[in-house]
């Protein structure tokens, strides 16, 4: 066994027509070019080969852009200093990845030389393109990250920002706008710009400056109407990143503001039943023969705040009388619903003031009070409802709402009358036990009274 | 003639006209510590009640973790005076705890443990903790939420005991968590094992009671003392305490109904502000406040050891007093019985207002 390295053998299969057995071919030590050589041939190829790994290994490290601009300073050395939290550097890629040129030469010259390839900085108009070199290269990306898109370049080609840019308008977004072009950050780092919590501050740099949106005329106030808005609130109060922020109605590579008749589209990806609703509504065609925006028009666009069944009816505040006056069947109508909805809530809010006695009494009601959020579950539904504009369809609802919280109510007054019930009780029984305790205590006496006479 | 008869009959089978004799003869000391003698016969009527109302209890509870909270549910919403039931069985298992306490520290501190009582203090000493092992387990009965982490919590305790802990927290539990097997299992301590071995040493307990009759305490002297006859003087004043104690139990149940709280949830986190019942209170508290080191040592072990420690030597306290005869009062027992009401009450108090 231990000469098995000097005299290795190989297998060949035979080849040879006919077939038969394998041709057996002796691989000695004296057969290798290596040990043909003399000794000090073979160590001054040693230490060739050793060295020339070592100096492959370190032209491979040389990065001599991010060796010279890290010695800069300013606007020239701000590159270097965001790459460390990069995920195109975290990926293993560096400057000349994307901007081309030789990164290991020492040499300015040589490392920036076009002819190999250095594109400097680069212009808006450009921007998209270069990104999409590996962006928009499926075979290029998965190698990365399998699953993400990579047809961003083609729909910021469809947005409006995309649009100006191909018409020569050099100020509006580009992927960097948006991405940052160095310390480009994945979309769920809580760091990047376009992380959920930080897409509307990303957008408004730009949306809220009234001098930067004057030229193209349109407005600059989303961004403060949107910080009003339930949306917000949701956001950022209660941190629910499932909460949509400009990019979820927009779009964020294709952004463009939902035309009219979209915009029923855009809100009913999430408010899916209130969309359905309103599209099999009477108020449908009509708004679609106004020409106004389906949801936006009740609801407002960026300032939307937390619905209310004061929105409903003929009051003051509600939206109903925007279009309907008195006399016409929509304003009946809108009354009937609001005073639908404000029976069941009461009824409610009754149901629970007398469990919520009785329980404080002690007694004992969390069935009819677990019971009754089936009575709020109906006037929940009963709110989705009115986006179908029917009477008929909120009265289906309302009417077995307003029979649990009847039910519990009942059971509330139940409970507080088998309460007066015990109380009662409990007086006759401390009466006839004291009365009890009286008669054996008077025959006690009389016993003793007794005892001690005779 | 027939019923003269009838009670002749029965006599020559069963004598008891021999315990109507006994009951005659039966006299109970008067003197000024006499109302203490009354606790006695106050905690075995509670334990009539307890055993009453428990069996009307089993007619609807199912002990198991899907049905147990919704059968005692059941029990006070719909059965016609269940909750009374429900809420006697409660209120009587505290008071119970506390005339035994009284009952207890009455007789521990008029020295009526001396001989020839030992027995009958070691037999009591024994009801104590079958009736604390009566409140743990009937605790977690009715699965609510703070049953559920108090009998954890308790449990957990269990298993700190040196040597034994792992096995005792399993034993207890029926596995490594509380679970229905836990349910079901403190439903077999409490309707079955205890109440067997309640009614051997309760029997034994109240035998010996007639035998010694009542004890004298050492600053009385018994052949001067005043007595009562026990049938019927001592028995009808009894009878009056027992009625009042219905009263109290439904004046109770009426108007602080024992709470049912919510259904427990193995998997929500703890509530705040777990703590047990008030008689266990006292051990819990310094469970909590003893530090984790004491000289190199798990402070819980040291005084989970201690406690076990004092509860021997509260059952062999009649072994640790004077010779018997010796009517002299033990002062350094008297001491040692003050420090440990004062400890417990305080204790007590620091949990509740902690």
């Amino acid at each position: 066994m231990k000469d098995s390295s000097k005299d290795r053998i190989r297998e060949v299969s035979n080849t040879t027509k006919g077939g038969g057995k394998p041709r057996q071919v002796s691989v000695g030590r004296g057969d290798c070019w290596l040990h043909r050589r003399s000794g000090g041939a073979r160590l001054a190829l040693s230490v060739g080969l050793v060295l020339l790994i070592a100096v492959a290994a370190l032209a491979q490290k040389k990065d001599s852009c991010v060796d010279c601009h890290s010695q800069m300073e300013g606007p020239l050395a701000e590159p270097v200093g965001l790459m460390s939290g990069d995920i195109h550097k975290s990926r293993g890629l560096s400057c000349a990845d994307c901007h081309g040129g030789d990164a290991s030469q020492d040499d300015p010259m040589g490392a920036m030389d076009p002819r190999k390839g250095f594109i400097g900085k680069l212009k808006p108009k450009d921007i998209p393109g270069f990104c999409g070199k590996c962006h928009s290269n499926a075979d290029f990306i998965k190698k990365f990250n399998p699953a993400l898109r990579v047809d961003q370049e083609r729909e910021y080609a469809t947005s409006v920002h995309g649009k100006l840019l191909q018409g020569g308008d050099g100020n509006v977004a580009t992927c960097a706008s948006c991405h940052g072009a160095h310390g480009v950050r994945a979309v769920n780092d809580p760091l990047s710009r376009v992380y959920a919590l930080n897409v509307a501050e990303t957008c408004a740099q730009c949306h809220a400056k009234g001098d930067y949106m004057k030229s193209y005329k349109i407005a600059f106030d989303q961004y403060d109407k949107y910080k009003l808005s339930v949306h917000s609130k949701a956001l950022y109060e209660r941190q629910d990143l499932s909460a949509p922020t400009c990019n979820d109605c927009h779009g964020n590579h294709g952004a463009a503001p939902p035309g009219v008749a979209s915009v029923a589209n855009v809100c009913g990806q999430c408010h899916i039943r209130q969309s359905s609703l309103f599209s099999a509504s009477a108020h449908k065609p009509v708004f679609d023969a106004m020409q106004v925006g389906e949801c936006i028009q009740c609801h407002r666009n960026h300032d939307i705040f937390a619905p209310s069944d004061e929105m409903i009816g003929v009051d003051e505040a509600s939206v109903c009388t925007t279009c309907h006056n008195e006399g016409d069947s929509g304003h009946a109508a809108a009354a009937a619903m609001r005073a639908r909805l404000d029976e069941l809530g009461a009824s409610i809010q009754n149901a629970l003031d007398i469990l919520n006695r009785a329980e404080r009494a002690g007694m004992e009601v969390s069935r009819p009070k677990f019971e009754l959020t089936e009575a709020r579950d109906g006037l929940t539904h009963a709110r989705v409802l009115i986006h179908s504009a029917s009477l008929d369809e909120i009265d289906k609802v309302i009417a077995p709402a307003m029979a649990v919280a009847g039910k519990s109510h009942d059971a509330g007054r139940a409970a507080l009358s088998e309460l007066s019930f015990r109380r009662k009780g409990l007086s006759v029984s401390l009466f006839f036990i004291l009365f009890l305790a009286a008669v054996i205590y008077l025959k006690i006496r009389q016993i003793e009274r007794r005892a001690s006479q005779a | 003639m027939r019923i003269e008869a009838l009670r002749l009959w029965l006599d020559e089978r069963l004598g008891f006209a021999a315990l109507g004799e006994l009951a005659r003869k039966k006299e109970v000391p008067v003197h000024r510590h006499t109302v203490w003698y009354y606790f006695g016969g106050m905690t075995l009527f509670l334990f009539v009640v307890q055993v009453a109302t428990g069996i009307l209890l089993l007619l609807y509870y199912r002990p198991s973790a899907e049905t147990a909270f919704e059968s005692v549910q059941f029990i006070i919403t719909e059965v016609q005076f269940g909750w009374l039931v429900r809420s006697v069985h409660s209120w009587s298992a505290n008071l119970l705890i506390a005339t035994l306490f009284i009952h207890m520290f009455s007789v521990y501190f008029m020295k009526a443990y001396r001989s020839p009582r030992e027995i009958t203090w070691v037999t009591g000493a024994l009801l104590l903790f079958i009736f604390l092992g009566f409140g743990f387990s009937g605790y977690l009965l009715p699965w609510n939420k703070l049953a559920f982490f108090a009998t954890k919590v308790g449990t957990d305790i269990a298993g700190v005991v040196p040597g034994v802990g792992h096995f005792l927290l399993r034993f207890l539990r029926g596995g490594d968590d509380v679970t229905g097997a836990t349910l079901t299992r403190f439903y077999g301590f409490h309707v079955a094992v205890l109440p067997a071995i309640t009614t051997a040493v309760l029997g034994l307990h109240a035998l010996l009671v007639q035998k010694h009759g009542m004890s004298v305490p050492p600053g009385v002297d018994p052949a001067t003392v005043k007595r009562m006859k026990f049938v019927p003087n001592f028995l009808l004043r009894d009878l009056i305490g027992w009625i009042l104690a219905i009263g109290i139990l439904a004046a109770l149940a009426a108007i602080f109904p024992w709470e049912l709280g919510e259904k427990a949830d193995p998997f929500a986190p703890a509530p705040a502000g777990i703590r047990p019942e008030w008689y266990f209170l006292f051990m819990f508290q310094t469970l909590k406040l003893i530090p984790a080191k004491v000289l190199g040592m798990d402070g819980e072990v040291i005084a989970i050891l201690a406690f076990g420690l004092g509860g021997l030597a509260w059952v062999v306290v009649p072994f640790l007093d004077r010779a018997p005869g010796d009517r002299r009062r033990s002062r350094v027992l008297t001491i040692a019985g003050v420090i440990v009401v004062i400890y417990v009450v305080a204790m007590t108090v620091y949990g509740y207002l902690a």
